[in-house]
């Protein structure tokens, strides 16, 4: 490739910036550059190592955690974005000695082989239930005036973005199903 | 990745202003394309001025009926919403038939509109790609070129657009409003995206700058009959191998009103007004639905792994078509 401005890969304080954000009820402080995905910043800079790399690329979930209570895949999220807002990622989902009940299911449901993408499908289907406790809808909800009943279907397709390479799903399934009927 | 520079502005007049005084910057919203193209080396901003702090983030019913949508609405929480779900259901079912619970919730509706093509060809700078770098040519031309266009194509550019909510918002006759230095206008959806021929690299009628605020429904009644029919390769979280966003007005069993438009199959959201014209004032059959759907298609040239979206686009046409007609 050519050398020139287009190719730059220097950097001065310009590309860097100070962002000041919530993670797991704990105000964070960080000066990063401003390609630092959040996946990275938690991970390489404020030793959250629950949420995991993947694909990198917003396709397989293992990343997810919540912003603003809501799911997202930190891979596709620049932190320079994220001042004055607010994550948990899966060590936030309950205190330090504890299990939320998600969790629990997991474990009683043995929802998990390898592990790698339980962060990710814990903090999916935590965001996922509060999403259906607003009444949003899915692609495979029939009636769109109605409350969504979380049939097993509505669980597939509204986890849909959580890849589990060991294929754990019937169990994920389970535990998310023995989950939202406890509740 | 290419280092950059980051503002946030809290007025439009501001964005506007900072992006078209930095001719390689880009506005950054929900970011679930441009990151991952960023990250590809696809796209390289020096400069990137984050929308999502501008106050367009809401949904308002307009008092002649139609509706107003804010740029910066999230797609998780515009297919959510009450009044697009009993008025607009095709635009709710475009919209979850679209990526992720996740993505849908940082992906935002000015976004979406402007979401680059998934042709793989573009997204591998190691490919030759017009509109990534033109003059550099199409690999997908006589390469792979099963998920690429059957209408409109040209030499330099085979690629389709991959958004849904697209395809319902041009059935719906949208307008988009738009920001730059001059002031707002309005952009009839269908005159937003443009047909690839010798500039695939421009993409939309927008200049450099312009910024998307809003995307404006039309009150269409007859929109409360109406649905998204999407075909992919798995059940979920694909782009359409075929998709039909369709309305359906009918008294006494014939077509008064209709408007369809198709996806993935061309350049841009591809509003079907010849199989419109085949279906009005005729009393609804299948095979009227299909004749409209042959009708529409009479120009397409399929690519050597597509041929298979002729069919596939008269099906879907049929059965969205008939479901509706039986709704």
């Amino acid at each position: 490739m050519q050398a020139g401005p287009e190719n730059a890969t220097t950097t001065d304080e310009r590309h860097s910036s100070r962002v000041a954000f919530d993670v797991n009820g704990v105000p964070r402080e960080v000066t990063l550059d401003n390609r630092t995905t959040l996946l990275d910043a938690l991970r390489e800079h404020l030793d959250l190592t629950g949420a995991k790399k993947g694909c990198d690329h917003g396709q397989c979930g293992s990343c997810t955690v919540l912003l603003d209570g809501r799911r997202v895949k930190s891979c596709l999220i620049f932190t320079v974005t994220l001042d004055g807002r607010s994550v948990v990622t899966v060590e936030g989902l309950a205190g330090p000695d504890e299990l939320s009940p998600l969790q629990a299911a997991f474990i009683a449901q043995d929802a998990f082989q390898c592990g790698y993408c339980t962060p990710g499908q814990l903090c999916s289907a935590r965001g996922m239930l509060d999403e259906v406790d607003r009444g949003w809808p899915s692609a495979v909800t029939e009636d769109l005036a109605a409350p969504p009943e979380l049939t097993d279907a509505e669980i597939r397709e509204r986890m849909a973005g959580n890849l589990c390479r060991c294929a754990a799903y019937p169990h994920i399934v389970a535990a998310v199903r023995a989950t939202a009927a406890a509740r | 990745m290419r280092p950059f520079r980051y503002h946030r502005p809290t007025e439009v007049a501001e964005a506007v202003a900072v992006l078209g005084a930095e001719p390689q910057a880009a506005y950054l919203a929900g970011g679930t394309n441009l990151v991952d193209l960023m990250k590809l080396g696809v796209q390289r901003p020096d400069v990137l001025v984050d929308v999502t702090r501008l106050p367009l983030d809401t949904v308002e019913e307009l008092p002649d009926g139609g509706l107003r949508i804010g740029a910066t609405v999230r797609n998780s929480d515009l297919a959510a919403h009450p009044v697009v779900r009993r008025d607009y259901p095709v635009l709710a079912r475009a919209l979850l038939a679209a990526a992720s619970g996740q993505l849908r919730n940082l992906a935002t509706t000015g976004g979406n509109l402007l979401q680059r093509t998934r042709c793989v060809y573009f997204q591998d700078t190691g490919k030759a790609c017009n509109k990534r770098d033109p003059g550099s040519g199409c690999a997908a031309l006589h390469g792979q070129n099963r998920d690429l266009a059957v209408l409109d194509w040209s030499e330099q550019c085979v690629a389709t657009h991959p958004s849904d909510l697209a395809v319902a918002l041009a059935a719906l006759d949208a307008v988009v409003e738009v920001h730059d230095t001059d002031g707002a206008r309005d952009v009839p959806l269908a005159a937003l995206h443009r047909s690839p021929g010798t500039h695939p690299e421009r993409e939309t009628t927008l200049a450099h700058g312009a910024l998307i605020t809003a995307v404006r429904l039309p009150a269409l009644p007859a929109a409360r009959r109406s649905a998204y029919l999407k075909v992919r390769d798995r059940a979920s979280f694909a782009f359409a191998a075929g998709s039909v966003a369709a309305v359906l007005d009918l008294h006494g069993g014939v077509v008064r009103d209709v408007r369809l438009a198709y996806g993935a199959v061309a350049h841009r959201p591809w509003r079907a007004y010849r199989a419109e014209e085949e279906l009005r004032g005729r009393p609804f059959s299948a095979e009227l639905a299909a004749a409209a759907a042959d009708a529409e298609l009479t120009e397409a040239r399929p690519l050597r792994h597509n041929g298979f979206k002729l069919p596939l686009t008269r099906s879907i046409t049929v059965r969205v078509l008939t479901e509706l007609a039986s709704s």
